[in-house]
């Protein structure tokens, strides 16, 4: 494990090093970009639609009971930006992003694709890691402004549509406008840009100890989705500690 | 492996010394001694799991080994500069071509990566090189849509761009049918002839070994059994050398 940790770190490291050739990457970089964004854009507008929703759902029918009905738009607001959306969409990138980065590049290993670029003294961070990494820096924080976005108009909606709740659509926005600034956001935008780096260099670290044939592919793709999430979540922590204080 | 493209095509020198490699108990490589010299076309054959490609992997600085060392041109190939100063290539067993790229982007890849020259005279020189492996009609298709054959020769042509001085080939006619491998020997040949580039070709197919080898080294359980010309290896009275080279299938009477 420490090894594993060791190799990530160096990694990092190496990805960082190789940032100012990421302008001659930039191409590679666009299309990884368009491939992150639209592969999950319409599962992240469904998924935080829905946490929305359950959020108020759950939530709603008691406060009004006891009479908080304003409180409700903050709870859903406060929920979405500051950790749902970040935590739920880094965990369907690491799923749906990161296990396809790992088995893409886990299969050049098995398949000597990564030693050809050695052979030709073409560096595989600067051309198969920087790129990914960069773009999934990007392309999280956008997707997870977006999930917020979409999680608060589901909590409107279900908060109007649920006799039990009845908050006018204006009103739910107008409550959340009071009790939500732009820093909330901002947490959840910042967070998810550490998940990012998270998702990048545990699915690219595949790059180092992928071995074997199909199956060590698999194993590969299997270790960067479990480890990305188990890491999401302690680093969730970290981050939530060191930004509420 | 080179960031620049020099129209000097001299071969360069191999010198390996007392190379050893072990993989977990297993000693695959036990104190290998060669010299190639340039221009020449140097033939590693013997039996499978003897320690060729390994051999070949070392050289070309994939990997490191446990012991000895290797010259390139005299200079070791732990010097950082070895690997800018001398441009040098390597065609897969399997051709190992970038199955997300076309076959054009696969031959270019060198010249692009590097900005060595422009995207018309990229595709000019792609498309020359396409031309001299016989796959002028193949720049578009995606590696999957090849044979093995092509696959190969597809790899040769990238290997072509780099202007190599020294060409590493692992098993270049392995899983072909028999005209193929005589025309990625003729392609071998004709190379050295045209550049005099270096070349080590790994193989246990005997006809190419044979065929196209200036000399020929024979190696069994990591080391060189018998090395001299293809007549001096024909004419050794190794018994390993022996078996391996007049090894045929016999039918039962």
């Amino acid at each position: 494990m420490f090894q594993n940790i060791g190799e990530m770190v160096l990694l990092f490291w190496r990805t960082l090093r190789a940032l100012p050739q990421v302008w001659r990457q930039r191409e590679k970089v666009f299309e990884q970009f368009f491939e992150i964004g639209n592969a999950s854009l319409l599962m992240v507008a469904v998924l935080s639609f829905f946490i929305g929703g359950v959020l108020a759902l759950q939530t709603g029918p008691t406060m009004v009971e006891r009479g908080l009905t304003n409180f409700v738009s903050g709870l859903v607001g406060i929920s979405m930006a500051r950790e749902l959306a970040p935590i739920m969409m880094a965990i369907l990138i690491a799923g749906r992003i990161g296990s396809a980065m790992a088995a893409e590049i886990g299969s050049m290993r098995v398949y000597q694709e990564i030693d050809a670029l050695r052979t030709m003294n073409i560096n595989p961070v600067n051309y198969l890691v920087l790129p990914r990494l960069i773009a999934i820096t990007f392309a999280l924080p956008m997707l997870v402004t977006f999930a917020i976005l979409v999680g608060w108009l589901g909590g409107a909606v279900v908060a109007k549509a649920t006799p039990a709740i009845d908050i006018p659509i204006q009103s739910f926005f107008e409550s959340m406008k009071i009790m939500i600034d732009l820093r909330d956001v901002a947490n959840g935008v910042f967070k998810s840009w550490c998940f990012a780096w998270i998702i990048g260099i545990v699915s690219c670290h595949q790059v180092l100890v992928t071995r074997g044939g199909p199956r060590g592919i698999g194993r590969s793709v299997t270790k960067a989705v479990v480890n990305s999430i188990v890491l999401i979540v302690m680093f969730d922590y970290v981050l939530t500690r060191l930004l509420l204080e | 492996m080179t960031n620049s493209t020099s129209t000097n095509h001299h071969g360069i020198s191999v010198q390996v010394r007392g190379l050893k490699r072990d993989f977990g108990t297993q000693s695959v490589l036990k104190g290998i001694d060669l010299d190639v010299k340039p221009g020449e076309i140097f033939v590693l054959m013997g039996p499978s799991g003897s320690g060729k490609s390994v051999l070949l992997r070392h050289i070309i600085g994939l990997e490191k080994p446990d012991a000895g060392e290797i010259l390139i041109n005299g200079e070791s190939i732990e010097n950082d500069n070895v690997a800018d100063k001398y441009r040098m290539a390597m065609v897969f067993q399997s051709g190992a071509l970038l199955n997300s790229l076309t076959v054009g982007e696969n031959v270019g890849l060198y010249l692009r990566e590097h900005r060595l020259k422009s995207p018309e005279e990229i595709a000019r020189i792609v498309a020359e090189k396409l031309e001299v492996v016989g796959l002028k009609d193949a720049e578009k298709k995606m590696p999957s849509e090849l044979s093995g054959g092509m696959k190969k020769r597809v790899a040769i042509a990238r290997a072509l761009v780099i202007e190599p001085q020294l060409i590493l080939y692992d098993e270049p006619t392995s899983e072909l049918d028999p005209l193929s491998s005589i025309v990625i020997g003729e392609e071998i040949l004709k190379l050295n002839e045209r550049i005099g580039v270096t070349s080590l070709v790994v193989s246990h197919d005997r006809d190419l070994a044979f065929g196209i080898g200036h000399r020929i080294a024979v190696i069994n359980e990591g080391q060189i059994a018998v090395m001299g010309t293809p007549d001096e290896v024909k004419r050794s009275d190794h018994p390993i050398v022996r078996n391996f080279i007049h090894a045929d299938f016999k039918r039962a009477q």
